[in-house]
């Protein structure tokens, strides 16, 4: 026999598919048949052919080699993969929810826009700001939004040097992405020993760019999971150097009810409505970014957004809500009104928490810490100190394990059925594992996970090669990671459409 | 611990560039500290040749299995040659990052923001230290 490639675990739709079969019937029209114009017409399509139940097979097949957090504990840092309550998906799933179509009038999708609007509100109220647009479609879709309208802002005061935005060397990759993308340019500033700014380089920055500074771009709790201790410093630096504040959201987690960043001081910042209220994400989500801020900021909101446009006659009467373009708009950001079932799921999930929602907060910084507390001594820590939401961790012990790598660690954790925490981020951080357990797990998944973790530290010592070869127990065992990012393969499509197109 | 190499003719940056000065010309790489934290190096990104660079700006983009990183460079002046070769083997940045593994040559008139700099011995240590 030859020595090919393994078989793959499931074939392709394309390979399953047998010419003729059928999964469906359509019924006979019961309305007159319209020719179709010949030129819009093709003589071949090329989808698989398969039974009702070859579909239903491959599709079970495959998502059983799927890892999600219904199956088991997954601290993916910086994602907040909390449990997703099951009560908003039957919520999104109401008839009056899930077949509005936006395109209705007016009249007919008062109660759409009263949902809409109550979120706007609770989002305002959370965050501390004046004025929310809840259209992004995901957190750097947020961003993006909030660095236009700082950009649009200085703009419209005549300002137009301001081309600056200062971004902290542990911020999210999309952050220099998104000052890039609307036209600006990021400057990267060093964090000190403690993960903080560095105020010293904070002044130098902000007195050499005075002229040109638009603002800065900052996470709190930071990514390294640690809240900044000058905050407040930072903000009235870059105020005073005529700059605004950009609170990048993804790590709300760990400040509902506890912080309100409209307080503190920011001027706008996104949500991260799939990470921190709980709407599903990962395999395509979709997310949910909407964007909040403080009122000099307001008019620059992208839109439409929800406001009431006449007030009830009497108590018993319910508001009119319709659509209001604030006046001075970076614009629409999306078609519609952003992704409305995103929108009905937080509502539900913020509904059903009501004065309790500061308790996420408490459990999920406890939990983070509990982890922290217990691995402490056995992984080394950047950053001795209480964490948030999330806490860093380095994997690797260079004298005692010298070739273990924080990914071998990751693989190895599939082996003990549990999802890796994110890996190689924050980039500051040598083999940084990044863990965020989240408020929705027990002590008994928290001690779990740790008791696997402290295996896998005296493995790496006894038996690197555990390490180096796992994971042992997935349907797919170590993947070549060099060449998953050199030789791309973007898409699967039938091999003869394929050498068709090679000729 | 790793044993890095820093060899003794090239000049250090903070950054974990290297540059060797050849008359007016400097060629710029990345240093074995830096292929080694980055890991498996999977794409370069260079410059045109003929292209302006400021000093302090970047010269390009190295993306690893783990990371996407700028190089950067002390001094300004045009590209008069890049390593065309690590478009398709990025890795010898890993095996042989200062050989082969160089990224461009640089045409420089100041020379002067090179003498801030670290030597081989000075580099080593500031390595350890991290």
């Amino acid at each position: 026999m030859e020595n090919s490639t393994p078989q793959p675990l499931e074939k392709t739709s394309y390979e399953l598919s047998q010419p003729g079969r059928q999964g469906i019937r359509l019924p006979d029209p019961d309305v007159p048949l319209t020719d179709i114009p010949a030129d819009l017409c093709r003589t071949d399509l090329d989808f698989p052919e398969m039974g009702e139940l070859d579909v239903v097979r491959h599709f079970i097949k495959l998502s059983q080699f799927n890892y999600s957090i219904d199956k088991g504990f997954y601290p993916l840092g910086s994602c907040t993969m909390k449990y997703n309550p099951k009560i908003n998906e039957d919520m999104a799933r109401l008839p009056g929810y899930a077949h509005v179509h936006p395109l209705q009038s007016q009249g007919t999708t008062q109660g759409a826009l009263a949902l809409m609007y109550r979120l706007q509100e609770w989002l305002c109220e959370i965050s501390g700001f004046d004025a929310v647009s809840i259209q992004p479609a995901a957190g750097a879709h947020g961003e993006f939004a909030g660095i236009l309208m700082i950009r649009k802002y200085h703009i419209d005061r005549g300002d137009v040097k301001r081309t600056k935005i200062l971004v902290p060397d542990s911020a999210h990759g999309t952050n220099p992405a998104t000052t890039s993308m609307a036209g600006l340019q990021a400057i990267e500033l060093p964090s000190d020993k403690n993960g903080d700014v560095d105020l010293d380089v904070l002044r130098k920055a902000c007195e050499q760019h005075k002229e040109e500074l638009a603002g800065m771009m900052i996470t709190v709790p930071s990514t390294l999971g640690v809240f900044e201790e000058h905050i407040v410093e930072i903000i009235k630096i870059v105020h005073e150097a005529g700059g605004l504040m950009y609170m990048d959201g993804a790590n709300m987690n760990a400040l509902l009810g506890v912080a309100k960043p409209g307080e503190l001081g920011f001027d706008v910042m996104h949500y991260n409505l799939h990470k921190t209220f709980s709407t599903p994400h990962g395999g395509g989500g979709p997310g949910s970014g909407p964007v909040v801020c403080n009122e000099k900021l307001a008019p620059f909101r992208p839109g439409p957004v929800v406001e009431i446009i006449e007030e009830p006659q009497d108590e018993d009467d319910a508001p009119l809500y319709g659509w209001v373009m604030p006046d001075k708009s970076i614009g629409r950001l999306k078609a519609f009104h952003g992704n409305f079932g995103m929108h009905v799921r937080a509502y539900a999930y913020i509904s059903a928490y009501g004065s309790d929602l500061p308790k996420v907060t408490h459990y999920a910084v406890l939990n983070a810490n509990y982890i922290r507390a217990r691995l402490k001594g056995t992984y080394l820590m950047p950053f001795d100190r209480m964490c948030g939401h999330e806490l860093v961790i380095e994997g690797h012990w260079p004298d005692k394990a010298p070739g273990v790598h924080a990914l071998d660690i990751s693989k190895r954790l599939m082996d003990y059925n549990f999802h890796p925490p994110t890996n190689y981020f924050p980039l500051i951080v040598p083999e940084a594992l990044l863990i965020e357990p989240t408020e929705t797990e027990s002590k008994e998944v928290l001690d779990s996970f740790i008791e696997a973790m402290l295996k896998i530290a005296e493995e790496a010592q006894n038996n690197p090669d555990l390490l180096h070869s796992a994971p042992h127990i997935t349907p797919v065992k170590r993947v070549d990671e060099v060449k998953a990012a050199k030789d791309l393969v973007l898409c699967c499509r039938p091999t003869h459409i394929e050498s068709a197109e090679a000729q | 611990m790793a044993n890095w190499k820093t060899p003794e003719d090239l000049k250090y940056a903070k950054s974990d560039e290297w540059f060797r000065v050849e008359g007016d010309v400097v060629t710029i790489g990345i240093s074995d500290y830096a292929q080694d934290q980055l890991s498996d190096i999977v794409y370069v990104e260079l410059p045109d040749v003929g292209a302006t660079l400021s000093a302090g700006g970047s010269v390009g983009v190295v993306e690893s299995v783990k990371a996407a990183s700028d190089v950067y460079t002390v001094v300004g002046g045009e590209v008069i040659e890049v390593n065309s070769q690590l478009e398709k083997e990025p890795e010898s940045v890993n095996s042989d990052p200062f050989g082969k593994g160089w990224f461009i040559k640089l045409r420089v008139k100041d020379l002067s923001p090179l003498n801030g700099l670290m030597n081989a011995a000075a580099y080593i240590e500031y390595c350890s230290s991290r």
